[in-house]
């Protein structure tokens, strides 16, 4: 199919448009977060947090409540877990994260498992944006706005916090809490991103648009903007993908932002490889 | 006029150890002291938690006679060079321009006058030409004096620079003392980590000697008189002591 007959099919199908929308709006945040958490070398950290909501996620259906409240639970107990194991034994912060993340993974498993719906489990983990609810891309959306809202209000203090967390504390800014509080919004973008790219891809969306903007430019706000970009083309190339080829969106989308990673990588001004290569090359010339 | 800096009875620990003891000293307005001591002293520590960013065991610590967190924005601290991510996207002038960010309020962003501000302290340290590079791009005595800049344009009353001088080149070195001076005479505060004896008497009025405890507070002069010198590095210097001589660089 072409890429006209997709556009087509946009006008005519809601579910389509919802997940355009949604996908658009998972783009945005987790570029957008996803700058912060690379800049403070928590990728890691995104990775184990964004896992660990599964159980809350299966709890939350189990009980028939909203699976945002019982994703905010796990995600952040399990990232007050992390901090405590590595700040009270000789464990490392990255062994933490490897122990803490899959154990509350595992029991994520099982309760789905024990409620025999496989294919909700599939759903969660890989992402299905093709099923989005209209509940569902509205609560993505209201995330969406209040993740924008939080970083346009306190730039200032992330940007400082980010690259001198010393200063920061040393003229009052609390470091502690504004890092709880990125834990706290890096679960609601998992959230937000369940249906679009799923539990185990959502760690991708977070680091490799922001990975490549990083790659691109020397200001952060740029650095942010183009993450968002990325994001945003990533996901609706993904979607078109997606939706063409019957396969899972979060690979689609997923692969779609690796590509971008590989082209900056490559072809970067600053950073490329190829750019690097062709420099040093042309310095050795010119002494021989 | 109460001291700009009092610390009374500090005690810290780092990973289980008692590496500052029972450290009281006070520093008057308009000099500028130099902690000095060997490896392992506790000195960058005792500045951390003189400024509040390391927990203490016991201890007071008042600025110009009130307590730490009511004077915390009138000080400006240089961290080590090895603190920084030096990959981090950000220009020089963006660097600077964090050292307006403590006096503007919540959700106030830098503006015309506070982006003139910074750009005019970048050029007191010489390095106006550089202000649209990242910060990694540039030497290690030119990143030194970016940093100074930002703490210049924090309009600190107190400045604490941790190993300033620590791998960068002469001529950085000259400006940042002589900056350093100026700071002096208008009245400010600055107390700077040093490890190297051979220019402490030239750059610092006071001295402070630490190796966990305080062993001399004084003029510079007199701290570095050998009989004073030896009693912090008698570990480092056992094997000249025998022939009486101490080599101080």
């Amino acid at each position: 199919m072409s890429f006209m007959a997709f556009l087509e099919a946009l006008f005519q199908y809601e579910f389509l448009q919802k997940a355009l929308w949604t996908s658009v709006m998972v783009g945005i945040i987790c570029g957008v977060l996803g700058c912060f958490i690379i800049l403070r070398g928590m990728a890691l950290m995104g990775d184990a947090i964004s896992h660990a909501v599964l159980p809350g996620v299966a709890i939350s259906y189990m009980f028939g409540v909203n699976f945002f409240f019982g994703a905010v639970l796990t995600g952040v107990l399990t990232a007050i877990g992390i901090g405590f194991v590595s700040q009270n034994s000789r464990i490392k912060h990255d062994m933490a994260i490897g122990i803490m993340f899959t154990s509350v993974f595992a029991v994520g498993i099982i309760i789905i498992t024990l409620m025999k719906s496989s294919a909700d489990l599939y759903h969660i983990l890989f992402g299905n944006v093709l099923a989005v609810r209209t509940s569902d891309m509205w609560m993505t959306l209201s995330i969406g706005l209040l993740v924008i809202t939080l970083v346009t209000l306190f730039y200032k203090e992330l940007l400082v916090s980010t690259f001198d967390p010393t200063m920061a504390q040393s003229y009052g800014l609390p470091n502690k809490w504004i890092h709880y509080i990125l834990m706290v919004v890096l679960t609601m973008v998992t959230v937000a991103s369940l249906q679009t790219v799923g539990i185990v891809l959502v760690v991708a969306m977070l680091i490799t648009p922001a990975a490549t903007a990083y790659l691109l430019t020397n200001r952060l706000w740029v650095m942010i903007y183009m993450a968002a970009g990325f994001g945003v083309i990533s996901s609706v190339l993904g979607l078109y993908f997606s939706f063409t080829y019957n396969l899972a969106s979060g690979a689609t989308i997923v692969l779609v932002s690796a590509f971008f990673f590989a082209a900056a990588f490559f072809f970067s001004p600053s950073q490329g490889l190829l750019w690097k290569s062709f420099k040093a090359r042309k310095n050795r010339a010119s002494l021989s | 006029m109460s001291d700009a800096l009092q610390v009374d009875q500090m005690y810290v620990s780092y990973q289980g150890n008692q590496v500052v003891k029972d450290v009281t000293f006070s520093v008057g307005n308009g000099t500028i002291v130099g902690i000095i001591g060997p490896n392992g002293a506790g000195k960058s520590t005792l500045m951390k938690a003189a400024l509040g960013l390391i927990p203490k065991d016991k201890g007071e610590v008042l600025v110009n006679g009130k307590p730490l967190k009511q004077s915390q924005k009138k000080i400006a601290y240089v961290p080590q060079r090895s603190d920084i991510d030096w990959d981090f996207p950000i220009t020089v002038i963006d660097v600077v321009l964090l050292g307006t960010y403590p006096t503007l309020g919540l959700f106030k962003r830098p503006g015309k006058s506070e982006r003139a501000w910074a750009a005019e302290c970048l050029k007191k340290v010489g390095m106006q030409n550089f202000a649209t590079r990242q910060i990694g791009e540039l030497s290690g005595g030119q990143q030194q004096r970016v940093f100074l800049a930002r703490a210049l344009a924090q309009k600190a009353e107190l400045f604490l620079l941790d190993e300033p001088f620590v791998g960068i080149d002469v001529a950085s070195e000259e400006t940042i003392i002589q900056i350093l001076r100026e700071l002096k005479r208008e009245g400010k505060t600055i107390i700077v980590v040093h490890h190297d004896l051979s220019k402490a008497e030239s750059y610092f009025d006071h001295l402070l000697l630490l190796n966990q405890e305080l062993i001399h507070f004084g003029t510079s002069s007199d701290v570095l008189k050998p009989e004073v010198i030896t009693k912090a590095y008698s570990n480092q210097f056992s094997f000249l002591n025998k022939s009486g001589q101490v080599n101080c660089t």
